[in-house]
């Protein structure tokens, strides 16, 4: 704990000084120094709030924040602003869509943007900033929290064209494969620590006549995305995170034959019958399966791996199933083909981005990229399901033990993180024609014709 | 049936049976049969899927993700525990959720058919320069899409032209509602003038004449013969409209400038699904909340139907 | 706001709409002059048209506009996107299942909720019969989708069924049948679930028309002997003609514009996409703007030939 507060205490001196260097310019907001209200902060001395004290008395002012969480992630969000409403005086107005992603442009565009969004994908941020030129630059204070907690990559992925607008939020780890433990245990099976062992693994349990994987990639509109999410993963641990940055940039062709090698490797599990698609029918029967389900016949003991990130915790049935080390279900990490490129770990998450520089929401966009946010929101998410890749986190808040494994995991020293690159990619192929290729691949199409589409659907401008 | 207006004598199919012959009647009964037959095989296909839906809604939900619905019937095992969560599991309660439905609705079905009625009329029964090319622009216009309508028409909200006062985003006023109606007014007049007109077309010309004669003005033509007439009709339009209302998503999330305080029902069907789940248990409990006032309505406004729309008409 | 708040807005706007109609209706009824009448047209008609205006003709125009801009909506292109359009080999497949669409569906709607209506008229249950085939347009979006879910859901056949049309199929001792993943019949299977929400509205409508029949009507043809088979052909479509006309283009247009259903059961995957679906695609999850209301355009113009024909029935009727 006493670290923590000596870098919360290092973290506000740093935002008085920059304070003092930028008070001479305070007219001019574009430059990232922060806005204050004045007046005496409530939050004056109180525990928590010294990054906001800088920003006056806030009381009656409100943040609107449009989110794609909804019921029932959304209360723990909810709760852990109480703290800043504490500080500040000021209200968090939580509004929670599933039409989000649309719906945000919709509003920014028509003049009605909220005051912060929580943006999933860099590449909708993107879009935003290219497109519309309303997304208001990351004031300092967050500049340097996001400096001081997260890792530089995280900050890569809210900034565009040089420009830092979002720090990250949320995050979560998508190179897990879910199995069941007692499973495992019965069988004599163990945990694979190398993409070799989990196939030779995969083969023992076929022999034993339970097909060893189950997987489901319906998503309505989204329906594919769980396939790249696969080939994402194949491609960092086969051909390395260098090249996997080129090829989200388009740097490399989408179908260069390092990608083609790695969809093959998918190849070998999610196309062969012998491996899949255990307790729902055949290979074919992925691209119907909705991906909340693609998992759940483990706990019927019709299938025994399911690769899929920690969020999908949500979808085991709570009363029935324990999700923990020693419980119904829990996840281990996708292992690595080699050894050349560390331990690359694929996830994805959430940025702030706020469509204005009031005081008010300056101090909230502070608030969230702090470690003490992070606590707050760790001790608030009493039923688990959510991390942060904020370093302040202490994982002993964290309350579900798949949450502490994607923490650890996150802070492991030798985790090399990439971000989910159809998140990044143009919508055209990220949330377009990867998605609607992949789907097609998996009912029958080659892999050649599946990467040469997605490629010659890549925006030229 | 007891509720039928006098206007159609022979509505009761009870009351005229006694006029027919009796060749007839053998007739009438043995295609009756046939006819039986038919509408309980549709009823039924129309049925079945939604009846699924139905007993779905009482299943736990781990039966309801592993096992067809009508294995209900082999192994019933009821739980009210669905409709328990739709009906409390939320901060804001349900009984707020309908208010605002309730509170959007009225005004997004009542606003729109008084001003479809009276411009049905003008293309129907008023001559001026323009009419048909005005009546096919309208009708036509039916084919745009809301979610073109949606930029161009928030962005008028947010700021006016003319600088007029904002209807929508942090300071609107009345929370949102004034766009919401609007907007949902505005979407329904192409169809509801196109089907209002197509009806109101069917009147005999000789009784619009005949009242001109007496020296009627449009006004009370519109009032005293029109209005009367048109009530089936309108009672049609009227509940789909209705229902297109009850069960919008879109112009609710978007016209409404993202003021919570007026989220219909909807909102909370969409948030029931869960954050990545489909959690189908709580979805088909919500469907069946939230149909209950449609239902009862389409009930209540049969009778209208029942009652003939030209009925005793000089028309053949 | 509380609820007495919303309420009291909710009775402001009625009443403040139905006053100023109020004011409009007796300020013209006592014009009888020419100019009057013109004045009184006017008053009929100009809330409506300026709704109209604002809310739909601007936004269409505005998207024909953007159809010849780019991503942004920024650069002028010229024709790009319409060429893009043509020249994806996809869009064909497109276009064809948006045909089929925009002929099956009114069609059989249309069909099912005549005979429907013409089968319960007067029958003993009518009121619940109608309320039957009327449900599914009562239920929402989201209802509807997992209905269907529980009738085409797919598993092996040797697991246990979801979906009760599979179950049906394996208890009678057939395979298991992929409905929404089988090309090209998935469109179809599609197509079943358009007809069955909009059977409900054909129904309805037509049913209020067949009532309007004059019962001396009626009652001469039974006297002639008709059969039942001959009153429908013979004395009850061609006197709800208008009103068919008025549902088969209702039901056209509605079928042009829907995308959720392919949305939610495919995502416009295994070849069942649609116009409208592509539309919203390059608009909202693409942010393809320009593409996006090119799109659009493309359904514009295809609703000319049921224009075009409504114009024909219109003629014919004034002709009379």
């Amino acid at each position: 704990m006493s670290s923590r507060n000596k870098r919360r205490a290092a973290a506000a001196s740093a935002l008085l000084l920059a304070g003092i260097a930028l008070a001479g310019c305070a007219e001019d907001s574009t430059d990232g120094e922060s806005q204050t209200a004045g007046g005496t902060s409530p939050g004056e001395g109180k525990a928590g709030c010294e990054q906001l004290t800088e920003f006056g008395d806030l009381s009656d002012r409100e943040v609107n924040v449009y989110t794609s969480i909804i019921a029932p992630e959304d209360q723990a969000h909810k709760d852990s602003y109480k703290l800043f409403e504490e500080c500040t005086g000021a209200t968090v107005n939580y509004e929670g869509s599933k039409e989000f992603e649309a719906q945000l442009v919709v509003r920014v565009r028509s003049g009605n943007a909220p005051d912060i969004a929580y943006i999933p994908q860099p590449g909708l941020l993107k879009t935003l900033v290219e497109q519309t030129d309303k997304v208001v630059p990351a004031p300092d204070s967050v500049s340097a929290n996001v400096d001081e907690f997260f890792g530089e990559d995280w900050k890569s992925y809210g900034t565009v064209a040089d420009t830092f607008y979002a720090a990250p939020l949320g995050a979560n780890v998508k190179s897990f494969v879910w199995y069941s433990p007692g499973m495992f245990e019965e069988n004599g099976w163990t945990v694979p620590e190398t993409w070799d062992d989990m196939m030779a693994l995969s083969e023992d349990i076929a022999a034993s006549g339970v097909k060893p994987w189950c997987a489901g990639i319906e998503s309505g509109e989204a329906t594919g995305w769980v396939v790249t999410d696969w080939l994402e993963d194949a491609v960092l641990r086969d051909a390395g995170p260098d090249v996997y940055d080129q090829w989200v940039n388009h740097e490399i062709a989408f179908d260069d034959p390092a990608i083609a090698e790695a969809l093959d490797r998918v190849g070998s599990v999610l196309k062969d019958e012998n491996m899949v698609n255990g307790g729902i029918g055949d290979v074919k029967s992925i691209a119907t399966t909705p991906f909340q389900e693609g998992g759940l016949p483990i706990v019927e003991g019709d299938c025994a791996m399911h690769r899929q990130a920690s969020f999908y915790a949500a979808n085991w049935d709570p009363e029935t199933t324990t999700v923990a080390e020693d419980g119904d279900v829990f996840a281990f990490y996708l292992p690595t083909t080699n050894e050349d490129f560390g331990k690359p770990v694929l996830g994805g998450g959430e940025f702030v981005a706020a469509f204005s520089d009031a005081p008010e929401v300056q101090a909230f966009q502070t608030y969230l990229s702090s470690d003490v946010w992070a606590n707050e929101k760790a001790i608030a998410t009493t039923a688990g399901g959510w991390v942060s890749s904020n370093k302040g986190l202490d994982i002993n808040n964290l309350v579900s033990p798949i949450d502490q494994l994607s923490a650890s995991t996150l802070q492991d020293p030798d985790a090399v993180f990439r971000f989910d690159g159809s998140d990044q990619m143009p919508g055209a192929v990220g949330a377009g024609s990867f998605w609607s290729e992949m789907t097609s691949w998996i009912t029958g199409a080659s892999t050649a014709d599946s990467l040469a589409n997605v490629e010659s659907s890549w925006p030229t401008s | 049936m007891t509720a039928i207006a006098p206007i159609v004598p022979e509505a009761d199919p009870g009351r005229d049976a006694p006029r027919r012959t009796t060749s007839e009647a053998a007739h009438t009964g043995l295609t009756s049969r046939w006819a039986s037959v038919a509408a309980i095989v549709i009823a039924l296909l129309w049925t079945v899927p939604t009846f699924g839906l139905f007993v779905s809604s009482f299943r736990p939900e781990t039966d309801v993700k592993t096992s067809g619905w009508w294995e209900f019937f082999a192994s019933p095992d009821v739980t009210l525990d669905n409709y328990r969560a739709v009906i409390s599991g939320s901060d804001t309660d349900l009984g707020t959720y309908l208010i605002n439905s309730v509170v959007i609705t009225i005004p997004s079905v009542l606003i729109p058919i008084s001003l479809a009625t009276l411009a049905a009329y003008a293309f129907a029964w008023m001559r001026f320069p323009g009419r048909n090319f005005l009546f096919v622009a309208v009708f036509a216009l039916q084919i745009v899409p809301i979610q073109v309508t949606m930029i161009p028409l928030l962005s008028a909200y947010v700021q006016p032209p003319f600088n007029l006062m904002p209807l929508a985003g942090a300071d609107a006023p009345g929370g949102g509602l004034y766009t919401i109606w609007l907007s949902h007014s505005i979407f329904a007049l192409p169809l509801a003038i196109f089907l209002l007109h197509n009806f109101m077309r069917e009147i005999p010309a000789e009784l619009i004449e005949s009242a001109r004669v007496d020296g009627a003005g449009h006004v009370q033509i519109f009032r005293r013969i029109m209005l009367p007439l048109m009530m089936p009709a309108i009672a049609a339009f009227g509940i789909f409209q209705f229902l297109w209302v009850w069960n919008d998503l879109l112009v609710a999330l978007v016209f409404g400038g993202g003021s919570l305080d007026i989220s219909p029902l909807t909102v909370r069907l969409a948030e029931l699904s869960g954050q990545r789940g489909q959690d189908w248990h709580l979805l088909s409990a919500g469907a069946f909340v939230s149909l209950a006032v449609p239902l009862i309505v389409f009930l209540s406004l049969q009778r209208y139907f029942v009652r003939g729309l030209l009925a005793g008409s000089v028309k053949g | 706001m509380t609820t007495t708040d919303k309420l009291l807005q909710m009775g402001i706007a009625v009443a403040l709409f139905f006053g100023v109609m109020g004011v409009i209706l007796v300020l013209t009824s006592r014009l009888r002059s020419r100019a009057g009448e013109r004045l009184q047209t006017a008053a009929f008609l100009a809330p409506s048209l300026l709704l109209i205006a604002a809310g739909l003709l601007y936004p269409a125009i505005k998207t024909i506009y953007q159809s010849f801009y780019d991503a942004a909506g920024t650069t002028f292109v010229g024709l790009d996107n319409y060429q893009t359009i043509v020249t994806d080999g996809d869009q064909l497949q497109v276009l064809r299942n948006t045909a089929i669409w925009v002929v099956l569906t009114p069609l059989a709607a249309t069909l099912v909720g005549l005979v429907y209506a013409v089968l319960v008229d007067r029958a003993k249950f009518e009121k619940f019969a109608k309320a039957l085939i009327f449900l599914p347009m009562a239920i929402s979006l989201v209802g509807a989708s997992i209905i269907w879910k529980f009738v085409y859901d797919y598993r092996g056949t040797d697991e246990n069924q979801i979906g009760v049309v599979n179950q049906i199929l394996k208890s009678v001792g057939f395979d298991t049948y992929r409905f929404l993943l089988t090309e090209p019949w998935n469109t179809l299977f599609l197509i079943v679930i358009m007809i069955w929400v909009q059977a409900g509205f054909a129904m309805t409508i037509l049913s209020a028309s067949i009532k309007a029949i004059p019962e001396d009507v009626m009652e001469a043809a039974r006297l002639d002997g008709a059969s039942a088979l001959k009153m429908f052909r013979y004395i009850t479509v061609p006197s709800i003609r208008p009103s068919l006309i008025v549902v088969l283009t209702t039901i056209s247009i509605s079928t042009l514009k829907v995308f959720d259903i392919v949305r939610t059961s495919t995502g416009g995957n295994f070849g069942t996409s649609v116009l409208a679906y592509e539309f919203y695609v390059q608009s909202f999850r693409s942010f393809n703007q320009g593409l996006g209301a090119a799109l659009a355009v493309l359904i514009f113009v295809l609703v000319t030939p049921i224009v075009i024909y409504n114009i024909r029935q219109m003629r014919r009727i004034e002709a009379r």
